[in-house]
């Protein structure tokens, strides 16, 4: 409580100004999305979802935000506008985290129940193909060309390398156990792969399919076992990469040329996933167990505010 | 005694005189379709064992009666393998070998081994485990108990070949202790059933009763003889045989229970002389796994077990599952089968097995134990998962759980 007044004196005194945008939190338990501002912090809405909301995402053109609702086997589709669900489309079993090509053509969806990566038609959600992968599937990245696609297993502990043309399987890179989340760097070059129980993160390479770096992680006071890497976002000159360490309650900023750990900045408790805000001056945390969301400073790397959000809150995706 | 032949039909007499080998081609439908065609880098065979035992049957009617408990679990892992085999160019093969019930372990085992198997998942009571492991034939073997729960085992009897998968008594018992001591709930009247696995897992609770701090305020033995799981008339007995058999007791939180022989913990819920709850071996209890449990990304585990087995997944076939995906992850990250690079492997820093726990599970260098975290529930739900916060180690908190390198009468790997 007493770091909450002291974090909420701070961000008095430091808090810079954000351009306005609004911010979409997915809350696992309460089958809600928290809208949120991103100037004032207060939240503006919250939008009912389908069962165990998950992986949320703004298509790049910023039309839409897509929720995926695993226990519904759906997507819901939120008008940024309205703050509406205007449509749910059919995802396959149980959605877990999904990306759209830049092109604003398709979602990738991986359905973690059914070892599938599920391909359809962004606007009328029309099934294009279901790739089978390797078992749990979880992680999904689009190459900023929108020709390549990342899918992560986390039983089998590999990155599947789809090729968005022939939506064919071709390459399968064993990484450390457990792996959650991939993104691409913003060139393509280099997709990030987290291992959330390898307590890693490894770097690939998009040509090669080989992993160029490993990266590993060490807290003072804090157990080995309980670094475990989940959420990963890249600043917006890309010069920093932010990983959410789970149980650890930290989030590692990592330097993406030299990838030196440059600091730990303390949030709530299991951070999961995250986004930045589109000037790239603040990252957005989902604490898990603490039901809010960390604000933290890109250019002082401090944590200024926690908003209370649902409960589980899960993604968090942002809209111009 | 109220028992199940634990038959398994056809499967279990072929078993019994030859190698059931199944192979890794073709056992997951639909793969995808960028296999590699090329020669394994390796292949991994991994014999599951085990023996035709008369198991009790769950007195509560709502629990099935299963007879293949692990085997499931071992064939699961295999596919995911196989799986994982496909996707990456590796072999995976997994031998069955079920003795039958009064058949010669020791000659099955001698077979398995000369026959070239390194790996053995064994799914064996303490004394077949121990006589497999000192077999002269099992010297160079790794041998996974996936089933034995006896402290002894990590303790006095424990032998260089033999890692334990499974909890010890002493885990099961520290876990439950640690969630009681939560609850303040700190004073226990333990009722003790008569077979040997009873008196083992209550030694246990006594054990974690003095670590923790709490009060066994009475102990009593069930002296009565069991009776069928059916009858057309018994609940009368029973609602007065159960607070005669509570009443009387010093002030107490918890009515303890072991019962492992599954002959009256059943019935004591909601008959007990004070209104208490029951944990134990019945009511809350703590395990390596239970079916309410959904965590982690463990409904996977629930979803793929059911379409493969038909049933709900039991801690045995979890335990099963574990050991065979143990192996699979040891090859996997040497990039080989080689028994000395599995074996020393396996005690080393770099192994970690997922098990969907929320932690990554390694094994205690000093008496070959994997560490993981004890599931709490009823029934119906969990109800929480130990360690329990606030409970420190040096270590790592799971190692809060069974016997600490300090108090092994193991020490194993000494560096």
């Amino acid at each position: 409580m007493r770091a909450g007044y002291l974090l909420f004196a701070l961000s008095l005194l430091s808090a810079s100004t954000v351009e306005a945008a609004t911010i979409f939190v997915s809350n696992e338990r309460d089958n809600t999305v928290t809208v949120i501002d991103s100037e004032s912090l207060e939240v503006i809405k919250t939008i009912e979802t389908g069962e165990r909301p998950r992986g949320i995402i703004v298509s790049d053109d910023g039309a839409e935000v897509y929720v995926c609702a695993g226990d519904d086997d759906r997507l819901d589709v939120i008008d940024p506008k309205t703050l509406e669900i205007v449509r749910s489309m059919d995802s396959g079993p149980d959605p877990e985290l999904l990306d759209v090509d830049p092109e604003g053509k398709r979602i990738y969806v991986a359905n973690e129940d059914d070892s599938m990566v599920t391909v359809m038609e962004r606007l009328s959600g029309e099934l294009i193909k279901e790739i089978p992968v390797g078992i749990e599937p979880e992680g999904m990245a689009v190459s900023p060309d929108s020709k390549l696609v990342v899918a992560t297993s986390e039983s089998t502990s590999m990155a599947h390398f789809i090729d968005a043309e022939s939506l064919e399987l071709f390459a399968n890179v064993l990484v450390d156990t457990r792996p959650r989340h991939a993104e691409f760097e913003k060139d393509g070059a280099r997709v990030w792969v987290t291992s959330e129980i390898g307590g890693t993160v490894s770097v690939l390479d998009a040509k090669t399919q080989e992993i160029v770096k490993t990266l590993s992680f060490a807290i003072p006071g804090v157990q080995p076992e309980l670094i475990q890497p989940v959420g990963l976002r890249f600043s917006k000159e890309g010069d920093r990469a932010f990983v959410a360490l789970g149980p650890s309650n930290h989030v590692a900023v990592i330097d993406t040329q030299s990838h030196e750990t440059l600091d730990y900045i303390l949030v709530g408790q299991r951070p999961w996933h995250m986004e930045i805000h589109p000037d790239g001056s603040k990252l957005y945390v989902a604490n898990g167990m603490t039901n809010d969301m960390t604000v933290i400073d890109i250019a002082s790397l401090k944590a200024e505010r926690s908003v209370p959000v649902g409960r589980l809150p899960w993604g968090v995706a942002i809209i111009p | 005694m109220v028992t199940a032949k634990r038959g398994r039909g056809l499967l279990a007499r072929t078993a019994g005189h030859c190698l059931t080998v199944a192979l890794v081609a073709g056992l997951l439908g639909g793969g995808p379709t960028a296999a590699v065609a090329k020669e394994p880098a390796f292949t991994l065979r991994v014999a599951y064992l085990s023996r035709d035992y008369e198991e009790p049957l769950p007195l509560s009617l709502l629990e099935p009666i299963i007879e293949d408990k692990g085997l499931q679990g071992a064939r699961l892992a295999h596919e995911e393998n196989a799986l994982t085999g496909r996707l990456l160019g590796q072999g995976y093969e997994l031998v069955e070998r079920i003795v039958e019930e009064d058949g010669d372990l020791a000659a099955a085992a001698v077979e398995l081994l000369e026959a070239g198997e390194r790996f053995l998942v064994a799914d064996l009571e303490a004394a077949d485990l121990l006589t497999l492991a000192d077999l002269p034939e099992a010297k160079e073997a790794v041998i996974l108990n996936v089933r034995a729960f006896d402290d002894a085992l990590r303790n006095e009897d424990c032998r260089g070949n033999l890692y334990h998968v499974a909890p010890s008594f002493a885990m099961r018992a520290d876990g439950l202790a640690q969630y009681l001591l939560w609850k303040r709930w700190t004073r226990w009247f333990l009722v003790t059933g008569r077979d040997p696995e009873d008196r083992l897992y209550a030694a246990a609770l006594k054990r974690a009763a003095s670590r923790y701090g709490s009060k066994i305020v009475e102990e009593r033995d069930y002296a009565f003889d069991a009776g069928a799981r059916r009858v057309e008339s018994g609940h009368q007995q029973m609602q007065t045989q159960m607070p005669s058999l509570t009443q009387g007791a010093p002030d107490h939180d918890v009515l303890v229970v072991a019962d492992a022989a599954e002959k009256f913990g059943e019935f004591l819920p909601y008959r007990t002389a004070d209104p208490r709850p029951v944990v134990g071996t019945h009511g809350l209890v703590s395990a390596a796994w239970h079916r309410s449990f959904e965590q982690f990304g463990s409904m996977s585990l629930h979803s793929a077990f059911e379409k493969l087995a038909g049933r709900h997944i039991t801690e045995r076939d979890y335990l099963a599952w574990l050991g065979v995906k143990v192996f699979a992850e040891a090859a996997i990250r040497n990039n080989s089968a080689e028994l000395d690079r599995i074996r020393d492997y396996l005690t080393s820093d770099d192994f970690v097995a997922p098990g969907f726990k929320g932690v990554g599970l390694t094994f205690r260098r000093w008496n070959q134990q994997l560490r993981q975290p004890m599931l709490i529930a009823w029934r119906g739900a969990l109800v929480s998962v130990s360690p329990q916060d606030g409970f420190l180690h040096e270590r790592t908190a799971v190692d809060t759980l069974g016997y600490d390198e300090p108090e092994s009468g193991c020490d194993l790997n000494r560096q």
